[in-house]
């Protein structure tokens, strides 16, 4: 049995005469693996920065389980249970790995804004975190702060503050992007792991991840949506590698 | 498979743990308040004037150390605080000194309350420029409403009553003073240094480090930020209010742009972000601007500036970053075991 979790029905975004963004109809259901491609400029990221809300869209709707959140800021639907992670780290550069993910799952469990308590002594929330940074092999650098922490590295504490979200839905944007390939195991055996029921939504350039996770694909190509279908499908189909996968071919 | 609190002994999670625990050497600073009490009974003006300046440059703190919110009109609550219990005061509607830091608290409160709801929808430079305006309008207010403040002059000779009902303020021997403005700074310490370790102080630094990335982890950040401002500037006016109560007079230098900037360079000489950055700024910084104006009446300031073009260039993380390097310089060298 199967939800309906993430949906867009006709969003459009246009960045003054940019179409970014066309008439995409998309869904994203519990237990999905999809993966979203594309040339460079298609649209990718700007489509996730739709689905969460960093900016709405010129027209069309984006619902959450059939209910409208067009209007709901971004914040809003991570607590509904949208999560994301950055093509870019965004992360908290200055704290240690523990409190990056100590800052997601105090958020989560609603205790962030406790003021006369020590964060110290909220032992659920730290024992948590430290169970997500094992599971991702970082327990070892809990303590280093993220600007002591390679770039691979870092890649992971990025995954860990999304995980600590707990989401139903999981958009990853490029997540194994500047991991060496010795540690991109690490990112796809996390997702994996994932509890199987929520919807993951992949973005990545890296076609042997892509070809490994997905179940689903999605091509996109100058703002809409170019083909859709089983890995297979996608591999065979000659459109597809004309305008993606051919191109990738030569870089 | 995981036993319950197993990872607790992992050493980040107990330095986590452990890390708002009271430390031996954190007496350190109140048994020096205290002795300097005994020592120098003939400068407990001077002493006073530090601790009122250590109370706000720790309330400016909590929102530019740790919050991250730009503002260079800090000293707008400052003397919201210093006026409230001036005016209140000297028109004989209100003098007792408690109840008087507690008004002083709740109108800075609601200035930093109701201009933070405007203000923190901005970031970096149009919020620096925001802040400024808003204590320029306050001055210019404070400036025009001559029947109230006493415009220019300001409100001298106010008599406050006893602290308690039992301790004088004795303008030439201010003793009570001290302890008064040692007392209230404990009090205001302890609260901030509670604040920073909990999880909302967490969260802060959160917003500090990353703005975008709280909005994506679900944090409320504007109410975040709201809220943070408004405790710091609530703490602003109580230091204000002790300013006035502990000189028993007020005038517009409460709330100029020379007190806002120099609690920035007392925060950004000691350290910000470092809770222990105040009391060493605010001591450096009126030690040296009051050994240096003995000196070099007419161009002290000079020597001011020199230092912290020094402390901009070689040490941007204050004093006490100076020490984290050092102590780290050390480590680096010892030979592991």
């Amino acid at each position: 049995m199967t939800t309906t979790l993430l949906e867009t029905r006709n969003v459009s975004k246009s960045f003054g005469a940019l179409r970014a963004a066309s008439d995409i109809n998309f869904r994203i259901e519990s237990g999905d693996r999809r993966a979203l491609i594309g040339p460079n400029g298609a649209g990718k990221t700007t489509f996730i920065n739709l689905l969460t809300g960093v900016f709405a869209p010129t027209s069309g709707r984006v619902l959450f389980k059939g209910r409208d959140i067009t209007e709901l800021p971004q914040a809003a639907r991570v607590k509904l249970g949208i999560a994301r992670t950055f093509q870019i780290n965004r992360l908290f550069r200055g704290l240690t790995v523990l409190e990056n993910v100590y800052i997601a799952v105090a958020e989560r469990l609603g205790v962030a804004s406790a003021m006369l308590r020590p964060a110290g002594s909220c032992r659920e929330v730290i024992e948590e975190s430290m169970h997500l940074l094992e599971q991702l092999k970082l327990a070892d650098d809990a303590h280093h702060t993220i600007s002591e922490l390679p770039y691979g590295r870092q890649r992971l504490v990025e995954l860990a503050i999304a995980l600590g979200l707990k989401p139903e839905v999981l958009l990853l944007d490029e997540p194994a992007a500047g991991v060496p390939s010795a540690e991109s195991h690490i990112i796809l055996d996390a997702v994996d792991a994932l509890p199987p029921h929520i919807g993951v939504l992949i973005i990545d350039h890296d076609m042997d991840l892509v070809f490994r996770f997905a179940r689903h694909i999605t091509v996109l190509v100058r703002g809409a949506i170019f083909a859709e279908g089983t890995p297979k499908e996608i591999g065979a189909n000659p459109d597809v590698r004309a305008v993606y996968l051919g191109q990738a071919g030569h870089g | 498979m995981n036993v319950p609190g197993e990872s607790l002994g992992h050493p980040a999670a107990r330095a986590l743990t452990e890390r708002h625990r009271i430390r031996a050497w954190e007496a350190f600073p109140w048994l020096l308040a205290i002795a300097f009490y005994f020592a120098f009974p003939r400068h407990l003006g001077f002493g006073t004037e530090v601790l009122v300046m250590i109370l706000f440059a720790i309330s400016l703190d909590l929102a530019l150390g740790y919050a991250g919110i730009i503002t260079l009109g800090h000293a707008a609550f400052f003397g919201a605080g210093a006026y409230t219990v001036g005016m209140l005061a000297f028109h004989g509607v209100w003098d007792e000194p408690i109840t008087g830091l507690i008004l002083a608290a709740a109108v800075a409160a609601v200035i930093g309350l109701a201009s933070g709801l405007v203000l923190l929808r901005t970031t970096g430079l149009t919020l620096l420029m925001l802040t400024l305006c808003t204590m320029a309008l306050l001055e210019e207010a404070a400036n025009f409403a001559y029947t109230y403040t006493g415009s220019f002059d300001g409100l001298p000779g106010i008599t406050f009553k006893p602290v308690l009902g039992l301790f004088e303020f004795n303008p030439l021997i201010p003793r009570t003073q001290y302890l008064y403005a040692l007392a209230v700074l404990f009090i205001g310490f302890v609260f901030v240094r509670a604040l920073i370790y909990s999880p909302f102080g967490q969260s802060l630094t959160g917003i500090r480090e990353n703005t975008l990335r709280m909005h994506a982890v679900g944090a409320p950040v504007r109410t975040r930020l709201v809220v943070c401002y408004t405790i710091s500037a609530a703490i602003a006016g109580v230091a204000g209010a002790l300013w006035a109560q502990t000189n028993l007079y007020v005038n517009l230098s409460a709330l100029n742009l020379e007190r806002a900037a120099t609690v920035l360079i007392v925060l950004v000489l000691g350290g910000y972000g470092r809770l222990y950055g105040s009391f060493i700024g605010a001591v450096a910084y009126l030690v040296l601007a009051h050994f240096l104006s003995q000196l070099y009446p007419t161009a002290w300031q000079l020597g001011l500036g020199l230092l912290l073009v020094l402390i901009a260039l070689f040490a941007r993380n204050g004093i006490l970053g100076l020490f984290d390097m050092l102590r780290r310089h050390f480590r680096s060298r010892r030979p592991h075991s």
